[in-house]
């Protein structure tokens, strides 16, 4: 992403570029082979979900041409409105505490201690681990009578959850799997981000005897706060599409409580193979993430804007 | 005093570390206690956390059965093929772009970031039907591209931004061409940023489900595909579950450990995830 915000190279290097430009073309060999496979499995399937969507097409039926009315069905779809719902609440929950959790931690492993590295090792271990592998496990955990969180619940004196069988818990429950899953992605981001900090604030600020929390909420807070941003938005992508674990355990059940915009796809796409209807789905989908990443960019600039205001 | 609280604050900090690593590290604990039990122990209440008779056969269960092989050669195929490719592909695209300035092809990268990797399937899965590679493993080596792929550009695109231009030009003026530099001056640098590619490639190739469980057939699953078909099967069998869920995952676990630093190093420079 940091490739992207430095687009545009500085007017020298333009200048520079110019008189070497007769060099330029070369670098293309290298790149066309990588080209033509992005081609082929990035933007063909992109234009090809385009050209479905506008056709009624079922697998095995030739395809006829229905121009908009796929889009037009989705509005009155109350499985995928409702599908919405739960993608929105699920990416919501499963932005906000990884994001806290994560700065949480990323401010402790700042610190220096022995077995830095290979503790750092066993907390991301959740989010490299094989998402089914894990789903499995929590799927055991869950399980009311024999499950091991209903026990852990008893010792503390609290009364046993239906977790993932019950439609009033299982977007929650699901939400834990995700944010135990993410939180180390957070803490890796925020980690780099409090890395980068210059040293001097701090001494400055322990030399006039700021606390401990005030040094983080004044000082190391407003600095990562690009970096929260950055690990917000990777998060929301992630969590707005999130799949394996949901399917894993319940597969948008119970009932369709679970079902999130990429589990109805799934079923439309390869349970009742209504591939132009699907591909509707699929440009909805992309529409709704892009449109949840503007907010999100939305959202910081106007913050930015009134500290700038506030400082002024 | 200061000594005091300077003791007080490494024992707040080693708790504070214990409660973050904590969830991580007992969730797989407990997984392992899973994978070892017999069946009265994984169904006995309050549940038992060391069992009194270990039972390995669990693992033995899972290793010994002919499909297992099968399904371990087809992820170690799958995988093994995807990665090579896309650094076969991958690492020159990415010197090519870092050198050309091109950082608005990035955005094609960042698109396929975005996009779900299920509408990916959709028309490959028609594409694969039309041109019968379906019950092949083709289908599962060329979609696992849409992940190996944008990771090792990504990622080398950052590297060879960083590593110096002035070998690469003195090379050039001593008469080298574009080729014998790439090979013989940027190549052998960039090897560290070329582990971290392979590592995540590797991870996410690896561990992604959502491509199997449409375009595998029998023969063609890859492990993580056939330890979920594992679930719907036998839901009680605890046991050889969660042994088969750990051998699944064991190998990342280990990559993830050993090699931290340069999967950190790739997590952070990219931010980047398959799937």
């Amino acid at each position: 992403m940091s490739a992207i915000s430095q687009a545009g190279p500085a007017a020298s290097e333009k200048a520079a570029a110019a008189g070497a430009e007769w060099r330029r073309p070369s670098y293309w060999p290298f790149v066309v082979p990588a080209l033509v496979v992005v081609l082929a499995i990035i933007i063909f399937p992109w234009l090809f979900t385009i050209w479905m969507s506008l056709h009624e097409w079922k697998v095995g039926v030739p395809p006829t041409f229905v121009g908009l009315s796929n889009y037009i069905r989705l509005p009155g779809d109350t499985r995928f409105v409702e599908a919405v719902w739960h993608t929105l609440v699920y990416t919501a929950l499963s932005v906000v505490l990884p994001v806290v959790f994560g700065t949480l931690a990323a401010v402790v492993f700042h610190a220096k201690f022995p077995m830095r590295g290979f503790l750092r090792g066993l907390f991301i271990l959740p989010m490299m681990a094989t998402p089914v592998a894990i789903a499995l496990v929590w799927t055991m955990m869950f399980h009311p009578q024999l499950g091991i969180l209903n026990y852990l619940l008893s010792l503390v004196g609290l009364p046993p959850q239906l977790w993932v069988f019950h439609p009033a818990t299982v977007i929650p429950s699901l939400v834990m799997v995700e944010t135990w899953q993410w939180t180390p992605l957070v803490m890796l981001i925020v980690l780099g981000g409090l890395a980068a900090i210059p040293a001097e604030p701090y001494e400055s600020a322990l030399i006039d005897g700021a606390t401990r929390w005030q040094i983080f909420r004044y000082i190391s807070l407003p600095l990562v706060m690009p970096f929260l941003f950055i690990a917000s938005m990777i998060r929301m992508i992630d969590a707005v599409k999130s799949f394996d674990i949901i399917f894993a355990i319940t597969q948008g059940g119970p009932g369709s409580a679970s079902e999130t915009i990429n589990l109805y796809l799934y079923s439309v796409a390869f349970v009742y193979y209504d591939v132009g209807y699907a591909s509707a789905i699929v440009v909805v989908f992309f529409a709704l993430i892009v449109a949840l990443a503007g907010a999100l960019l939305r959202l910081r600039q106007s913050t930015h804007w009134n500290d700038a205001g506030g400082s002024a | 005093m200061s000594r005091f609280r300077r003791w007080l604050g490494r024992i707040g900090l080693a708790f504070a570390l214990f409660l973050i690593v904590s969830p991580a590290v007992l969730f797989f604990v407990w997984m392992l206690s899973l994978s070892v039990k017999f069946e009265v122990d994984n169904a006995s209440y309050p549940p038992v956390f060391i069992p009194e008779h270990f039972n390995w056969g669990n693992y033995a269960a899972v290793l010994d059965s002919k499909r297992f092989s099968t399904y371990f050669t087809n992820s170690l195929i799958v995988t093994g093929a995807s990665t090579a490719f896309a650094l076969l592909v991958g690492v020159p695209a990415g010197y090519g772009l870092a050198r050309m300035r091109a950082h608005k092809a990035a955005v094609v990268i960042l698109i396929a970031r975005i996009t779900p990797g299920l509408s990916y399937l959709i028309p490959l899965f028609l594409l694969f039907q039309w041109l019968d590679l379906l019950g092949t493993l083709w289908p599962q080596i060329i979609i696992h591209l849409v992940v190996t792929v944008p990771i090792v550009i990504w990622i080398m695109i950052g590297y060879f931004e960083t590593t110096p231009m002035e070998l690469e030009e003195s090379a050039l003026i001593d008469g080298a061409t574009r080729w014998q530099v790439f090979r013989y001056v940027a190549l052998p640098i960039a090897r560290p940023g070329i582990a971290v590619a392979f590592i995540l490639a590797v991870i996410f190739s690896w561990n992604n489900f959502v491509f199997g469980i449409v375009l595998a057939g029998r023969e063609t699953r890859t492990l993580p595909v056939a330890v979920y078909n594992m679930i719907s099967f036998d839901q009680l069998s605890w046991g050889p579950l969660a042994a088969a869920a750990l051998i699944v995952t064991l190998p990342v676990l280990l990559l993830t450990v050993f090699a931290q630093r340069q999967i950190v190093a790739g997590l952070t420079a990219g931010a980047v995830k398959g799937g």
